[in-house]
């Protein structure tokens, strides 16, 4: 982790936040454009999901972690609170780690 | 400060304490994941004072931890920033103050307050949901982020099964974006693409390639509702 990563992305996401929200204000974005810009989380965390559990560096590993990964997709469907997630898929994972 | 003494302020109030103790735990796991990916206490806690955007937090830690480079984790994590300039437009007319109000009031816009705030009518309402929510959430981000640093220095973060803590927090984060066709279907494209491309991409670079599911946006939406998510900023 490195201080000019930390402070360049600070800066960015900062003037990202001050675009919307004081220069273009309350003029209209095409239609289309807002709509793509609004799926890239549902894009980019299911991907960070899939490269954090099913991967290692550049290879495929298949490990323990599926197991959290499975307990937080039930329970984040269920609409579990966001600290019993963490904790049950934590947890499944280290338990799973500790007996097998 | 007037907001807090408004009618609906109780309310509110109580509302983002809820969302806060999440915003918490969050923040202790991204501290605690933070130190682990290489980073000093004092960079987790910079990072979540200055950049205050939960996910791209999280994705940086994410790929730095597994060997990417500091380039692609800033990719990945502009893009994921990006749609704070969206909400943006949805929060003008509660940042229609002083310069200096904007100002700060720009580095709260994030997925929680947009939702608090989308979800109220009336200028005024709107405005008091905003300026009494986003102290409360950011004071508890980075509350949450110092505790986990200071936790996260102090044990080995492998031997809790910590690396299973990413994938978990992203699942949670994911859920919310879900309820739309165009955002399963995004998903769907960045789950696959991500682990078919991480053998023959150098780390970080799959994750900037998955967002071109943000295509599937170009057909509009049967049915749209509000975005929200549950627990990070």
């Amino acid at each position: 982790m490195t201080w000019a990563l930390i402070l360049s992305f600070g800066a960015v996401a900062y003037a990202l936040k001050l675009l919307g929200a004081v220069v273009i204000g309350q003029r209209s974005v095409p239609a289309a454009l807002q709509r793509c810009l609004l799926l890239i989380p549902a894009a980019l965390l299911a991907a960070l999901i899939t490269k954090d559990t099913f991967t290692s560096g550049q290879e495929i590993v298949l490990d323990a972690r599926i197991v959290g990964l499975v307990v937080a997709g039930v329970l984040s469907w269920r609409k579990a609170p966001f600290a019993v997630i963490v904790f049950a898929g934590v947890g499944a994972t280290a338990l799973l780690r500790a007996f097998a | 400060m007037h907001y807090f003494r408004a009618p609906e302020a109780r309310r509110v109030v109580s509302a983002s304490l809820v969302i806060g103790v999440a915003f918490v735990v969050f923040g202790m796991s991204f501290g605690v994941l933070a130190v682990g990916a290489g980073a000093s206490v004092a960079q987790a806690c910079v990072m979540s004072l200055f950049i205050f955007t939960g996910a791209s937090q999280m994705s940086i830690v994410s790929v730095i931890a597994a060997g990417g480079s500091p380039a692609s984790a800033f990719g990945g994590a502009v893009l994921l920033a990006g749609r704070n300039a969206v909400y943006g437009l949805a929060m003008s007319p509660v940042l229609d103050g002083s310069l200096g109000s904007r100002l700060l009031g720009a580095q709260w816009v994030i997925d929680e307050t947009t939702a608090l705030v989308t979800a109220e009518d009336g200028d005024e309402r709107k405005k008091t949901v905003f300026w009494v929510s986003a102290p409360i959430l950011y004071a508890a981000w980075n509350l949450g982020t110092l505790g986990g640093a200071l936790i996260g220095n102090s044990i080995d973060p492998t031997t809790f099964g910590l690396d299973a803590a990413f994938p978990v927090m992203f699942t949670a984060m994911v859920v919310p974006h879900l309820r739309t066709r165009n955002g399963r279907r995004a998903a769907a494209f960045g789950a696959v693409t991500s682990v078919a491309l991480a053998p023959f991409l150098p780390v970080g670079l799959p994750i900037l390639v998955c967002a071109l599911g943000m295509l599937f946006g170009l057909s509009p939406e049967p049915e749209s509702g509000p975005v929200r998510t549950d627990g990070a900023p």
